[in-house]
């Protein structure tokens, strides 16, 4: 982050005689600038954080709430501990390292297929001389314009049970290969035991899964569509001069090149997927047995269904420990590949 | 992206010896040029239909005119359609005493609030960021970024106690701040800010700054060089940005649904939550699909008119920033 932050600016231009003309000196009037937007982030994020460590170590809870209340007790590291031990008595089939192995599970699994989706497609919408190649674009960039909220209850409703426009349509499907309605009385949503019976995932992970990659590749297309044209044709050109097919063209050119736009892209992809509060509280509701319960969903959880305030503080923090260590790592990882191109 | 992309180029350089239509039909490993694209057509259709599915489930549903039942089967425009759900939802929108123009109205108020509070504090930030040197300014610039990956959702028990601690009282106006509009929207503007300020920053470090000094010489003050010539410039930033700040604030739902409690606060976010999952049993499917259109359709419509504009000035501050 450091190294982006420091970017495109020459400080030493910056650097002006001490004082300017005015009498203000230019320090001082960048300060003015910065400070609404600082008084607001201070209020607003910065202090509810550190109280938020405050509350960590209390037993916080809905007594203390109003303002009058005495103090909440002093607990000490007891919400950390009973976090990463699961004794949370309040919430059934708690478990910690469990969701926190889905979350990242959740989070490489979608951004993998997003990418891979997100390039083939790009790279089909720029074959030469394609028709409709307007419309096709018009038509992908659809699941990034509409709100998330909305995709997520609608896609919630299309995966019911008994009315839903999956098992309808999977139903459509088979009923042309003479297969019976029935078979297609699929739970999405709630069943419980694994559709497969070595992978230990409920089959709400695949709904939501689905979902997801409606939901994501388009913008990875975007992204590589815009790296796509920037590309000069000259490369293929040659490589076809000296006998390259098109399968090798498309992995020593056209994959090297996409490289560096579909990195940033990628990372952004998992913070935003290791997130993904609105899809997955919408449409698994977390569900079957928290089994696709991740790390926001749960936060909310521990303050909108149990009102355990300082729990749910302590659980904060670790969502934000673990999120500045997925940034970081992935930065590092990225970096050190970085070279390849 | 095209910046990033130029310092990867290959030093190759060769002399053209084909036509480049020779060479493509070459490359392609035979296979007439209509039969490579009526496979391309085909498979593209399919990607389309898989896109359009849910949209066009949704818009079905909500021309469905069956009231209470759930749909039985899949059509595209269901027997006797009607706009009675769009009616039911103007009339009634949800099971509390709210109407709907109350609740665009709020819905409205929090995106505009969300959006004008975190341009006009961002651009500011982002300007002096770009353009003064200042003790602290890269460690307050970081201060800010790191907000960007912290989730609003991680950091909710603590503003709602804080929140909850203030009530404020002007006579007749007597409220508390946890339990209203303008504290549901000062914390999404807080939210908002991070990115407003790294996007504009990252704009305004692409506009030449030789456009101010100009203006510097010929007598404008650092105020009037901000408001004149770097507002102006920076527009298609600030338009995107503004946007992205609406669409926070006219989807949110998580804050307002565990902040408010009075139905004449409630968003349009909020009654679209209100329709689906657990409580969802008694709301017709197809009231639920028109509130759907409802909300999506004013923010699709301008993102999708604005879209070209938003890619590129994302692009542009992601990768300058």
């Amino acid at each position: 982050m450091a190294a982006v932050i420091d970017a495109s600016i020459d400080d030493a231009k910056l650097a002006e005689p001490a004082g300017s003309k005015r009498g203000r000196p230019r320090w001082l009037t960048a300060y003015l600038y910065i400070l609404p937007a600082l008084v607001i982030m201070l209020a607003v994020t910065y202090w509810p954080i550190l109280f938020q460590v405050y509350m960590s170590f209390t037993d916080y809870g809905l007594r203390n709430l109003r303002f009058d209340a005495p103090a909440a007790n002093f607990v000490g590291i007891e919400n950390y501990v009973n976090l990463i031990t699961n004794q949370v008595a309040q919430i059934a089939n708690f478990n910690f390292w469990g969701m926190l192995a889905f979350n990242l599970f959740w989070t490489f699994s979608n951004v993998i297929f997003h990418i891979t989706i997100g390039i083939l497609i790009a790279v089909l919408l720029n074959a030469k001389g394609l028709w409709f190649r307007g419309v096709y674009r018009a038509i992908f960039v659809l699941p990034i314009v509409i709100p998330t909220l909305v995709v997520a209850t609608v896609w919630r409703n299309m995966f019911d049970t008994d009315y839903g426009a999956i098992n309808q349509g999977l139903a459509a499907i088979g009923g042309i290969f003479g297969m019976s309605p029935d078979v297609f009385h699929i739970r999405w949503i709630d069943q419980v035991d694994p559709p497969v019976s070595w992978i230990p995932l409920p089959l709400s992970y695949f709904a939501l899964l689905i979902t997801n990659i409606w939901l994501g590749w388009p913008f990875m297309t975007i992204i590589a569509t815009g790296a796509l044209q920037s590309i000069s044709k000259e490369y293929y050109e040659a490589a076809s001069i000296d006998g390259a097919s098109a399968r090798q063209q498309f992995f020593n050119i056209t994959l090297p090149l996409l490289r560096p736009a579909m990195i940033p892209a990628a990372m952004y992809g998992m913070i935003v997927t290791f997130n993904l509060f609105n899809l997955i509280y919408m449409v698994s509701g977390g569900g079957p047995l928290r089994q696709t319960e991740i790390l926001v969903t749960t936060a909310f959880r521990l303050v909108n269904e149990n009102r355990l305030y300082g729990l749910a503080a302590a659980f904060g923090i670790y969502t934000m420990i673990i999120l500045l260590v997925l940034t970081l790592l992935t930065n590092r990882i990225t970096k050190a590949t970085e070279s390849y191109v | 992206m095209s910046k990033v992309l130029a310092q990867g180029t290959l030093p190759i350089a060769r002399p053209r010896i084909f036509s480049l239509a020779r060479v493509r039909e070459r490359a392609t490993g035979g296979g007439s040029p209509l039969g490579r694209q009526l496979m391309l057509q085909a498979l593209l259709i399919f990607i389309s239909f898989t896109v359009l599915f849910p949209l066009l489930w949704v818009v079905s549903m909500s021309l469905d005119p069956r009231n209470i039942s759930r749909p039985t089967e899949l059509t595209l425009i269901p027997p006797g359609a009607s706009l009675q759900a769009y009616i039911d939802v103007l009339n009634k929108p949800t099971s509390n005493p709210v109407t709907l123009p109350q609740l665009v109205f709020n819905s409205f108020l929090l995106g505009a609030g969300v959006s004008f509070g975190s341009l006009a504090l961002g651009v500011a930030a982002a300007y002096a960021f770009s353009r003064f040197l200042f003790p602290a300014r890269q460690a307050l610039m970081i201060a800010i970024v790191a907000v960007l990956m912290v989730p609003s959702v991680a950091a909710l028990a603590p503003l709602f106690v804080l929140l909850n601690k203030i009530t404020i009282d002007m006579g007749d106006f007597n409220f508390n701040l946890r339990n209203s509009l303008l504290g549901v929207g000062l914390a999404l503007t807080s939210g908002a800010l991070p990115f407003a300020i790294w996007n504009l920053k990252g704009y305004i470090d692409t506009i030449p700054k030789e456009l101010e000094e100009a203006a510097l010489l010929d007598g404008c003050n650092s105020t009037q060089t901000f408001l004149r010539i770097m507002l102006p410039l920076a527009t298609p930033a600030l338009a995107v940005t503004a946007f992205l700040g609406f669409l926070t604030g006219w989807t949110e739902f998580v804050m307002s649904w565990q902040f408010l409690t009075n139905p004449e606060n409630f968003t349009l976010a909020m009654a679209l939550w209100g329709m689906t999952g657990q409580y969802a049993a008694n709301t017709p499917w197809s009231k639920f699909s028109a509130m759907a259109i409802l909300v999506a359709l004013p923010v699709s419509v301008v993102y999708l008119s604005l879209q070209r504009y938003i890619v590129g000035g994302l692009t542009v501050g992601g990768v300058k920033g």
